[in-house]
């Protein structure tokens, strides 16, 4: 096989000499790192998901537990001692919670709201943008036009619809903020698959006689999923905004599980007296934590973006 | 100098580098040809070799982290190089036009034919709106296009690929320029539609006068439109001479393998000769011959870097070793 | 020798055994594509708007019969629709009328088993080096998920046979690890070709395979199909616009012109004395290496859209020889010579 082995070395002798196999991943990641903005917005991410997770190992005072919360603490400033003997670093509210407790725990509730309901959201909106790809045509038209009716109400006023429907409750939010936004996933990861779907790829693998499921979810899926990522962040951060906004209207959690927007709202009576610190801070922690997700998905917009490519 | 004589563009030993993260590319490094009133120059190699920055360095449309770094481009005795951006930007599109392989390159897509022709016009020249229709109509015609007037009132997206490349080799001509720039315009063509647009642009030349310079990847499309060819290898000229010089005998073990690698008539169904491995990457390329790890003739001394000689016949070849070294055929 | 008429038989075939069905035969195959009117151009067309469906006729009737070992060139320019009837060859695309048979038997009545081997017996290779490998799979898993998945090799002998596969092809196995972008296009396309080889067909089909590639690199792939066609006595289906590549290749070369079939003839015929005009055209128009300073007059005007190709022979408004007869009624594509057809009105007088 003479000729064969001609192939070879002409080949060997033009293979590049990476020393390691490059994978799309690490391409990715070192991609993303490259931009300090988004190293620091993804570090400050990287806390406040921290925050939420330990919560109660953090906290200085457990504000669920009405046994320790004592009314005679109720609206300290910034820095004042607790009867308890503790500091209020962020001050305390009407009630006598610890800010700082409240606001790591409010963070918990926000942050598992958001993530949960985008999560929901994109698996039900990426069966659906798939299944109306794949099939095109009548059942394609159909989707797409529920998808449209869907997107063209706010997205606020369908959740405060629902929420006075269904009532109060975390679970309750969650189908609301899930029935808003399943549509974005829907319509991106139909776009997407729409241009895989005609690479010659694709058309390979028909080809070789795979199995339609075997294309859709090996083939196709994971190609799809680059913009998938990108609205998977920017969305969770809309639903934490959107569940704030439905709290801070008393429609969203109950008073027993404050999230940030329920304590913004609570500190609101107060702000005309100087006590700024009981809206203020809830604030500030919901601001950084918005901030930081959209920064980390415009980024990952960028990275991901082939149009881009670098 | 003579001002007979004088070439209408004389490149001297250009080169043109990337700073980029990763290192410097040398996209372009050592290239020299000229080109003559109504030549026709084939600037010929495959992708990555720096042809078409060559044309892009010609035409001061380098773009940062590129830069031209060395040698001098004399357009009619003028250097380019140093030349400002105001300066050049008058040049481009009066004395000096470049035809893309995208037509859409040099189309508006949201803007009539005519818009576009007459302000190309009116931006070089002070003549009346009527006088620069007329001039756009004409200009289309010489281009082969046979409803001139029909094609005017029309959107670039109404076109096909070859009229839309017409259109853009009209709009190049439209202030006869002295040189045009042509970068693989016919590539994306079909078969016919190409011999259309050859012919005219050897037409072309021949009525105007204008210099041609006709960067390809396609040694078959020089063979039938060029005068003379150069040959580009990552980075540098590796030969030159007359078409028949080089596609006849050619000197550089490289172009000799190129033109052995294409298909021809006579040897059908034999294998082709082929050039093991792939062309290098220009990203901090080591100093000697690049082709030396291809190169069936290669022996130490191309570890340093090869100069170009010249021969007695007007040819230039930049090899230690070339081909009719050793051999008598 | 064995483009098919409606009637015609089938036909001795040099090389194999009399009788023999062809490997791969096409039989009055059509493609139409349909671009359905929306809601609103409903609407606009119930009130008399000028909207109506656009049909394409990518391929229009075509019959072509390649039998085992041969190289058929099929020749075209844009919108001849030599894709498509490559595509449809390959199973990628379902044909709108006309059959396509494997070994004699018609594709569309085949099930189970030997639907699946129909299938796979026919393999096709892409052009664009980048678009055809998923970027997101190692070439361990492109070459190998087919054969592994049709149970073609089982798991202990798994990694021996690619790597055979893989050497076949020209590739490192070492590199089996990596992902398709830190290969060069010409190694891409070989992975392309891998990934076609391992499911063992019998017959391929190049759209283009060497088209977006550099000459010296080209000529690398061809070696390439050649030593293929020699050690697994391979039959291809060579689509492509170059001449040139398409002459160095095939036994026997098809051209087509906006979905039509124009002329049929053994390599050699067909380029020492085309018969079709568009032929001829083409052939003085191919840019070579031997032709310099040409300067004859190219033949006139732009290739029709396929959307509304002109009447009667679809290329009579480039035709120099055209007749009152050619605007009207469509040659057939009738036999000229022993194994050359050709569609022409010219070939009656």
């Amino acid at each position: 096989m003479s000729t064969t082995t001609e192939h070879l070395q002409a080949t060997a002798a033009a293979m590049p000499t990476a020393p390691r196999v490059e994978s799309p991943l690490r391409r990715f990641t070192a991609a993303f790192f490259e931009s300090r903005i988004a190293t620091a917005a993804f570090g400050m991410l990287l806390l406040v998901v921290a925050i939420a997770l330990f919560a109660p190992w953090l906290s200085p005072q457990d504000p669920y537990d009405l046994a320790v919360v004592d009314i005679m603490d109720s609206r300290m400033a910034p820095g004042e001692e607790a009867m308890a003997g503790f500091t209020f670093w962020l001050g305390s509210d009407g009630a006598g919670r610890d800010m700082l407790s409240a606001i790591f725990y409010g963070l918990r509730i926000s942050l598992g709201v958001g993530v949960a309901s985008g999560l929901i959201a994109m698996l039900i909106g990426m069966c659906i943008g798939l299944t109306a790809a794949y099939f095109g045509g009548r059942v394609d038209a159909v989707i797409m036009r529920i998808v449209d009716l869907q997107l063209s109400f706010p997205a606020i006023l369908v959740a405060l619809i629902l929420v006075a429907i269904l009532g109060k409750g975390v679970d309750k939010v969650i189908i609301a903020l899930v029935t808003v936004q399943w549509a974005y996933y829907a319509r991106t990861v139909r776009g997407s698959a729409l241009v895989e779907r005609s690479k010659e790829y694709i058309e390979a693998a028909t080809c070789l006689a795979l199995s339609h499921r075997r294309i859709v979810f090996r083939h196709l899926l994971p190609n799809c999923l680059p913009p998938m990522i990108v609205v998977v962040t920017l969305q969770t951060a809309h639903a934490i905004s959107l569940e704030a906004t439905l709290s801070f209207l008393g429609v969203g959690l109950p008073q027993t599980e404050p999230s940030l927007g329920l304590l913004i709202s609570n500190g609101f009576e107060y702000m005309m007296s100087g006590k700024y610190w009981i809206s203020f801070f809830p604030g500030l922690a919901l601001l950084i934590t918005i901030v930081s997700i959209n920064l980390v998905g415009d980024q990952l917009r960028d990275v991901l973006n082939p149009r881009l490519e670098r | 100098m003579n001002a007979g004589k004088q070439p209408t563009l004389e490149v001297e030993d250009l080169r043109t580098h990337f700073f980029t993260k990763a290192g410097v590319v040398k996209a372009v490094d050592g290239v020299s040809f000229a080109v003559g009133q109504g030549e026709v120059l084939g600037l010929v190699g495959e992708s990555g070799s720096g042809k078409s920055v060559t044309g892009f360095s010609i035409l001061g449309l380098v773009d940062p982290p590129g830069r031209v770094v060395g040698g001098r481009i004399l357009f009619k005795g003028e250097d380019l190089v140093p030349l400002g951006e105001d300066r050049m930007r008058a040049l481009r599109g009066s004395r000096i036009a470049m035809i893309f392989q995208d037509p859409m390159m040099t189309l508006n897509p949201v803007l009539r034919v005519d818009t576009q022709m007459i302000e190309a016009i009116l931006a070089h020249r002070k003549v009346s709106k009527a006088a620069a229709y007329d001039r756009a109509r004409e200009t289309l015609m010489r281009v082969g296009i046979a409803s001139p007037d029909e094609r005017l009132r029309s959107y670039p997206h109404q076109f096909s690929g070859g009229m839309r490349q017409r259109v853009a080799i009209a709009i190049a001509l439209l202030n006869e320029p002295d040189l045009i720039i042509a970068d693989e315009p016919t590539t994306a063509l079909d078969v016919t539609i190409q011999a259309q647009i050859l012919y005219e642009a050897q037409k072309l030349c021949r009525e105007t006068g204008t210099a041609l310079i006709w960067i390809t990847h396609d040694l078959t499309v020089v063979a039938g439109l060029a005068d003379r060819i150069c040959v580009m290898y990552a980075g540098r000229d590796v030969e030159q001479g007359t078409v028949d010089q080089v596609l006849d005998h050619p000197l550089h073990p490289y172009t000799h393998g190129l033109i052995g690698s294409v298909p021809s008539r006579n040897r059908r169904g034999a294998r082709l000769q082929q050039i093991p491995g792939m062309t290098p990457s220009l990203l901090n390329l080591a100093p000697g011959c690049a082709f030396r790890s291809r190169c069936p003739r290669a022996t130490d001394r191309c570890e340093a870097e090869p100069t170009v000689t010249m021969r007695g016949d007007g040819r230039r070849v930049r090899c230690f070793n070339p081909v009719d070294a050793d051999v008598s055929a | 020798m064995s483009v098919l008429e409606s009637q015609s038989s089938t036909r001795v075939v040099p090389g194999s055994a009399a009788g023999e069905p062809p490997l791969i035969e096409v039989r009055h195959l059509s493609k139409r594509f349909v671009k359905a009117l929306d809601l609103a151009e409903k609407i606009a067309a119930r009130l008399g708007a000028d909207v109506h469906e656009e049909v394409v006729h990518a391929v229009d009737d075509v019959s072509l019969a390649v039998s085992k070992g041969e190289v058929v060139g099929l020749v075209g320019e844009s919108g001849c629709g030599k894709s498509t009837l490559g595509r449809m060859v390959a199973g990628i695309l379902a044909p709108s009328s006309g059959e396509i048979l494997y070994r004699g038997s018609d594709r569309a009545t085949l099930d189970g088993a030997a639907a699946r081997r129909a299938a796979l017996a026919v393999q096709m290779i892409f052009q664009d080096p980048f678009a055809s490998l998923n970027p997101r799979m190692r070439v361990a898993d492109i070459v190998g998920e087919a054969a592994r998945v049709h149970g073609l090799v089982d798991a202990a002998g798994f990694d021996a046979y690619l790597d055979e596969v893989l050497r076949q092809c020209g590739l490192d196995p070492s590199f089996k690890r990596r992902y398709p972008h830190q290969f060069s296009g010409g190694q891409r396309q070989r992975i392309g070709i891998a990934r076609a080889l391992a499911v063992k067909p019998e017959f391929i089909v190049c759209d283009e395979s060497v088209a977006a590639l550099d000459v010296s690199i080209q000529a690398q792939i061809l070696n390439l199909f050649m030593d293929l066609r020699e050690s697994l006595g391979l039959t291809y289906l060579f689509i492509s616009h170059d001449l040139g590549v398409v002459e160095h290749l095939s036994d026997r070369v098809v051209i087509m012109y906006l979905g039509r079939v124009v002329e049929s003839a053994p390599t050699e015929a067909l380029f020492d004395e085309a018969n079709h005009p568009y032929t001829q055209a083409l052939l003085r128009e191919v840019p070579r290496l031997e032709s310099r300073h040409s300067s004859f007059e190219p033949i006139k005007g732009e290739i029709p859209s396929p959307l509304d190709p002109p009447p009667g022979c679809h290329f009579h408004p480039r035709c120099p020889h055209a007749m009152a007869r050619c605007r009207e009624e469509a040659p057939a594509l009738r036999e000229i010579a022993p194994g050359r057809m050709s569609a022409c009105h010219l070939n009656d007088g």
